[in-house]
């Protein structure tokens, strides 16, 4: 089946290339990195985790994602996201490979990371992320690589692969749970200490995934004959409208305990990151284009005549990705070293080498992508009939 | 035979393979345990704790002194062009700063400008060592010290993260850079990038015998000033020691104690 | 042979590039290493007494292990006092026992770590001794 990746049109190996060139120059910037250390980053004494650990945290949502398609079509038989699951599954493999990559990059010490296997400390809640990130990355593999194989050859999928279907749907919620716990349970961090942490992360996971599936499978529409379905996307757009919805709540929940308590140390962070402390407002604008977003988003995704429409649906889509993607990928990890410890302020901002090494990072996410989906389309388009009955591509 | 079934021949030969090997490997040491022992002149004691007397310190340059002990026995670089990548494992703030949380304005002027010396707390409950995924920094059992093993240290940082005290400091780059070769301590190592650092109650010292640079600094400013040593250092489990004769006579306070890590190091005023 | 050019070609490349590092390292990787053991701290002591912790055999064989072990006996566990097979006590210190006599890294460390082509990382944190320039 592999060999689906390597025959591809003109624009096909375009894409590849571009996305190619961008991971040799993050390589090259990595080299960087490695030779001098994490100087070469914005981060600092007091703001010690920044864009790797931010991006690893959005994407650890998105990983997760893939369950929203996969539990409703394996657990309750919703026939119309036959041909979504394997695009759900191929995206948490690209999402969890990332996820890895950026936490690689941000270590000190990268060439000691079995460190975590040969000294394992059940105490620490980055011991178990890492047993769930790659736990989840064998199982997505190798669900989907079966069901795909099997769909290629037209026989049901092996009878093996059902319970570590309902394994992975069990694992899912896992892998972004324990990442907030890697927040949640931090004394003296009043921004992320916060016993709704895991429940945001879960609410802002099933928006944004889904969301960025949804955008995955127009430009899959768009650019091959490979149908995921327009009731499949509608349903799927329901789930991102309500997770969304949960998820500005949940914000608005935290909002309230800060500022009706008016205790200081929780009001900070938000004061910070919304309004600017003590003459630091650094990250005030990027804060209020996500919130602003996630308005627009909103609004566009509760009335169905506009959701229904799927070009706007697709706008929506990006609103609620990249509101998300600035909320939980840059403010939330930032925020909770500003004011630090003392109730002093560092501010932070990527440098030109650690955006260079994160968009390589997410090149290389995409170019992971493109290969599986590449793979997934290609057995598709051959096999034209799903096991339902409907066509799996657009007729001519 | 077909293809299959010969990379599953191979595929489990090889997992045997290296899992027997490195069970082998894991027998070759020949050291035994019982050709070590501890140094019979170190100081020992089950919870080490230090109290910090801001009433024998006088001028600015007496902290400064004590800073500059521990900095130098410990080739803590002092980084000079960039403040982000700053590493100290013993400094001062003020009240403010170092209790945030207690802020009051009608304090009086000279406790809101005095300048606390701040270190790793050694907490009971540290979350630094709750936190670390290789035990890279972990809490002695004979003396409730929390050690860096600088050798384990994966340079994650989420035991920077966990301290509530801001206690920790990274090297965000090579420290030799930062440090003048003729005024190293050859007798202790420097760190090296991608690793994280802080006081670790000079364990290397008391292995010797000898007590903490800070407070032997403290004593040698109170022989200046005339007064006592501003940093008692001593056993909070022994009944008799320094440390509790101080505690039991002075109300004190300490870090973000609601926070129950339990922190080791007290202030008086 | 089909496209029998392209095939030798790349195998000519394919041999360079796995014989390369034993070509660029020439000289290093050939002379035969000669570690000495002359340095003035060694020469100091009388003749009977210039042992190493363990000896010369043992310690060509597993200073790593010991080494390895003696860091995490003085890091984690807390004891200093190494008691050697012949009875005599040392210090388990890299950097203050065995480069007080060793205090010659580049005619003695580097010696056979250049040869094997390793680069351990010790001296990146533990002070290796000053060395005149000969």
């Amino acid at each position: 089946m592999l060999e689906n990746a390597i025959y591809g049109s003109r624009r096909y190996w375009i894409w590849i290339f571009f996305l190619l060139s961008i991971i040799g120059a993050g390589f090259l910037a990595y080299l960087y990195q490695f030779k001098y250390g994490l100087g070469v980053t914005g981060m600092s004494r007091d703001v010690s985790w920044g864009l790797y650990i931010g991006q690893f945290t959005f994407l650890v949502g998105v990983a997760a994602s893939g369950v929203m398609v996969v539990l409703p079509y394996y657990l309750h038989n919703y026939k119309k996201f036959a041909r979504l699951t394997i695009l759900g599954e191929f995206l948490a493999i690209a999402a969890v490979i990332m996820c890895m990559l950026f936490i690689f990059v941000d270590l000190g010490q990268p060439l000691r990371v079995l460190n975590v296997i040969l000294h394992p400390t059940p105490n620490s809640v980055m011991f178990y992320d890492m047993i769930v990130l790659s736990g989840y990355l064998m199982l997505n593999l190798i669900i989907g690589w079966t069901v795909l194989s099997a769909e290629r050859k037209e026989v049901p999928p092996p009878k093996w692969v059902k319970p570590i279907i309902y394994l992975s749907i069990a694992w899912a919620p896992s892998i972004h749970t324990v990442t907030a716990f890697l927040y949640a349970g931090i004394p003296g961090k009043h921004l992320w200490m916060t016993a709704i942490m895991a429940a945001r992360f879960l609410a802002s996971a099933f928006a944004g995934g889904p969301a960025l599936l949804i955008l995955l499978a127009f430009i899959v529409r768009k650019y091959t004959r490979f149908d995921p379905g327009k009731e499949a996307i509608q349903s799927l757009a329901k789930i991102v409208t309500y997770c969304m919805i949960l998820n500005v709540f949940f914000l608005g929940l935290e909002f309230f305990t800060a500022f009706y308590s008016q205790v200081p140390g929780h009001m900070h962070s938000f004061v910070y990151l919304y309004a600017g402390y003590h003459g630091y407002s650094q990250l005030v604008p990027i804060m209020w284009v996500s919130s602003i977003l996630a308005v627009i988003a909103l609004v566009m995704l509760i009335f169905p005549q506009i959701r229904k429409n799927e070009t706007l649906l697709g706008v929506a889509c990006l609103a609620t990705f990249f509101s998300l993607w600035i909320d939980k990928g840059f403010g939330l990890v930032v925020g909770g070293f500003v004011p630090n410890s003392f109730e002093k302020i560092t501010e932070y901002w990527p440098t030109i080498p650690e955006a260079i090494i994160t968009m390589a990072v997410w090149a290389i996410g995409f170019l992971v992508l493109t290969i599986l989906y590449k793979i997934a389309i290609s057995v598709k388009e051959e096999v034209v009939f799903d096991k339902y009955g409907e066509r799996q591509i657009k007729a001519e | 035979m077909d293809r299959r079934e010969f990379l599953k021949i191979a595929g489990m030969s090889s997992l045997l393979g290296i899992g027997g090997f490195s069970v082998a490997s894991t027998v070759r040491s020949d050291l035994e345990a019982s050709q070590i022992k501890a140094n019979p002149a170190a100081l020992t004691a089950k919870r080490w704790a230090m109290v910090v007397d801001m009433s024998k310190f006088k001028t600015p340059e007496d902290y400064q002194k004590c800073i500059d002990a521990c900095h130098r026995v410990h080739n803590v670089p002092t980084v000079t062009d960039n403040p982000k990548h700053e590493i100290k494992w013993l400094w001062t703030e003020t009240y403010d700063h170092a209790f945030p949380g207690n802020e009051d304005k009608f304090l009086s002027e000279k406790i809101k400008h005095m300048p606390f010396l701040l270190l790793c707390n050694h907490c009971e409950n540290p979350p630094c060592v709750r936190v670390c995924p290789t035990q890279a920094t972990f809490k002695r059992k004979s003396d409730g010290i929390v050690m860096m093993d600088m050798h384990r240290c994966i340079g994650c940082r989420f035991c920077m993260a966990g301290c509530p005290y801001g206690a920790r400091s990274f090297n965000y780059k090579n420290p030799r850079t930062h440090l003048d070769e003729s005024k190293e301590n050859r007798e202790f190592p420097t760190r090296m990038k991608g690793v994280v650092e802080k006081c670790t109650l000079c364990y290397e010292r008391l292995a010797h015998g000898l007590e903490p640079a800070c407070v032997e600094a403290a004593k040698e400013v109170a022989v200046k000033n005339g007064t006592t040593p501003g940093l008692i250092f001593g056993d909070l489990e022994d009944p008799n020691s320094a440390v509790r004769k101080i505690l039991s006579e002075r109300f004190s306070i300490r870090r973000k104690p609601e926070l129950g890590t339990g922190p080791s190091v007290y202030y008086v005023l | 042979m089909y496209n029998a050019g392209k095939i030798i070609i790349g195998i000519l490349i394919f041999v360079g590039l796995v014989i390369s590092p034993f070509l660029l390292s020439g000289e290093k990787a050939t002379a035969k290493p000669d570690p000495k053991v002359d340095t003035p701290e060694i020469m100091k002591l009388p003749e009977n007494e210039r042992k190493c912790v363990e000896s010369k055999e043992y310690m060509k064989a597993e200073h790593m292990t010991m080494l390895n072990d003696w860091r995490d006996w003085v890091v984690r566990d807390g004891m200093t006092i190494y008691t050697s097979k012949s009875g005599k006590e040392y210090n388990m210190s890299l950097q203050n026992t065995c480069m007080h006599c060793h205090s010659n890294k580049s005619k003695f460390c580097d010696e056979c770590h250049n040869y094997a082509g390793v680069k351990p990382y010790c001296w990146d944190c533990h002070i290796a001794p000053k060395e005149k320039e000969k």
